[in-house]
């Protein structure tokens, strides 16, 4: 069974279809890649899966539990966090109240106090800027809070949307080795990105998202060498 | 001595603002709208207060304790009614309409079970005026009330911001709804607890203002409200001191400006004041810097 499954889900903006029916799933313990062109609709779906917009048809299964009508400030402690588009962190509170806001679930001050410590182990430069605004951060800072931050909800699962939006090569590189490390501790991740190449890189499969279809998929590997997405998605 | 009873009178005529510019401030910084119905809320709370003890006689206390429920569950309902239905409404001045709406919804009640002509309200204060310097200063003992329920409710709403989880979770509400949906907040209940306090301080300030000034009509809460728009807008509306600072001074303003200047203009006078502290500081005295996202 699948950790995630996506039932031909149907979302509009008031008249306008931006999802026109999507299907796909992820399994436990696998990172996916949903890839497509900006205004494809990945967000969207994300969106959708954690029930900040309601879709007009379909269904969001996690965990065996149909979760499309279940309000979206439930789902973080059923185990599902997301990193959304831009950060969104909050500005004008500290990097540790940030963190703090991301256990918000969490009633067990041991587990909090322990997860912030794996946190600044591995994000050292959020320690060090715990008492920083998180809106003067670098957008890589932000970034990297926006990250510690769903992680501080102990989930069995991330959805993170675009992380690597707007950030130096070097930056995009060291993001993707948080990723790689939430993978390796077991974490199911759902990736969508703009960067095909860093995605498929680090994907086990991937789908293609088309304005609001999914049009292709399959083993990340191989669409790395698929003519198509070259042409589309990898630039070359 | 007159000058310091000035003073005085201004701070606690300031504090009322305060408290009413706090469920503003509250309101405009969680919920991002503006609750023009906040101001009548305040003369709600002042009737039920009034019917209570005069008509069937309970004791005062009784009675601000049932008015603040009254309200607060008031406060809820018109959020929940004819806020909420409208939170995602493509145009803010769709809810803005509907405060003013509201406000006239209220007066108008009042006026059919009240009528227009002004009560008189009993105070409900009884502790004795404070007597200084040899007699020569009386500070009365609602002023005196009316002080230190300012600086409780300040004390206490900062604490609860800072150090409770619904406090928290205003905070996150106040800065992206979105994001806070995504940590597991309850945004719609963030918002109704905030409707909740709001109103609880409105029935607070309404029981002060006419135990202050005796006189109770279905208008009473209008320029008070409006006032205390003012003194939210004047310290930074979303600040909470920023409130309290607002409030004080705008009550400063009024009353120096009544006794020295002209009891007619003082009104004119103080929207002058907020003229002259927006031109300087366009987001009020301790009113964010940082601007804010669309
Ligand atoms: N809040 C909104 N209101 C109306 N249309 C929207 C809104 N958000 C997104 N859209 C539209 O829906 C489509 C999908 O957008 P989005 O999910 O943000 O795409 P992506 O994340 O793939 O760039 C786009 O055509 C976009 O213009
Ligand atoms: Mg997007």
């Amino acid at each position: 069974m699948a950790m995630l499954e996506v039932k031909d889900l149907q979302v509009y903006y008031g008249l306008i279809q931006a999802i026109k029916g999507v299907s796909f799933e992820v399994n436990q313990g696998e990172v996916i890649a949903l890839i497509g062109a900006n205004g494809a609709g990945k967000t969207t779906i994300l969106h959708t899966i954690t029930g900040l917009i309601q879709p007009k048809a379909g269904s969001v299964i996690f965990e065996g539990k149909d979760i499309t009508k279940v309000p979206g400030h439930k789902i973080v402690s059923m185990g599902m966090a997301h990193v959304p588009e831009g950060r969104r962190v909050f500005a004008n509170l500290s990097v540790y109240q940030n963190l703090k806001m991301g256990a918000y679930i969490q009633k067990d001050k041991k587990v909090i106090g322990e997860t912030l410590e794996m946190i600044y182990k591995h994000f050292p430069r959020l320690e060090e800027r715990k008492n920083q605004l998180a809106g003067t951060l670098s957008g890589g800072e932000q970034q990297m809070l926006a990250m510690g931050r769903a992680l501080m909800s102990t989930p069995k699962m991330i959805l993170m949307d675009e992380p690597s939006m707007g950030l130096s090569p070097l930056l995009v590189k060291e993001v993707f080795s948080i990723i790689e490390y939430c993978h390796e501790s077991g974490i199911t991740i759902l990736l969508v990105e703009q960067n095909a190449k860093m995605a498929l890189g680090i994907a086990d499969r991937a789908y293609v998202l088309e304005t609001g279809n999914i049009t292709m998929s399959g083993n990340a590997a191989e669409m790395l060498e698929n003519e198509d997405v070259k042409k589309a998605y990898l630039g070359v | 001595m007159s000058f310091i009873t000035y003073v005085i009178s201004g701070i606690s005529l300031g504090s009322v603002y305060a408290i009413i510019a706090l469920g503003y401030s509250m309101v405009y910084g969680i919920a991002k709208m503006l609750n023009f119905a906040h101001g009548d809320v305040i003369m709600v709370g002042g009737f039920v207060v009034y019917s209570l003890t005069s008509s069937m006689g309970m004791p005062p206390i009784v009675a601000v304790v049932c008015s603040m429920i009254f309200c607060t569950i008031l406060g809820v309902a018109i959020e929940r009614i004819a806020y909420r239905p409208l939170r995602n409404a493509a145009s803010s001045l769709a809810v803005l309409i509907t405060a003013i709406g509201i406000s006239y919804f209220l007066q108008n009640i009042a006026l059919i079970i009240y009528g227009s002509s002004p009560k008189i309200f009993s105070s409900v204060i009884t502790i004795p005026p404070l007597k200084l310097a040899d007699g020569a200063l009386t500070i009365s003992g609602e002023t005196v009330v009316t002080i230190a329920a300012c600086i409780v409710i300040m004390v206490g709403l900062t604490l609860f911001i800072n150090k409770t989880k619904a406090g928290q979770a205003m905070l996150a509400v106040s800065e992206d709804r979105g994001a806070a949906s995504l940590m597991g907040i309850n945004v719609n209940g963030t918002i109704a607890l905030t409707f909740a306090i709001g109103s609880a301080l409105a029935a607070v300030a309404g029981v002060l203002l006419c135990s202050a000034y005796p006189s109770l009509s279905p208008y009473t809460g209008a320029m008070p409200g409006i006032k205390a728009f003012v003194a939210a807008v004047f310290g930074g509306i979303g600040s909470i001191p920023g409130a309290l600072i607002g409030g004080i001074l705008l009550g400063l303003i009024e009353a120096l400006s009544k006794a020295y200047i002209s009891f007619q203009l003082s009104d004119a006078i103080v929207f002058a004041a907020l003229i002259v502290v927006l031109l300087v500081r366009p987001t009020g005295i301790l009113g964010r810097q940082i601007q804010e996202k669309v």
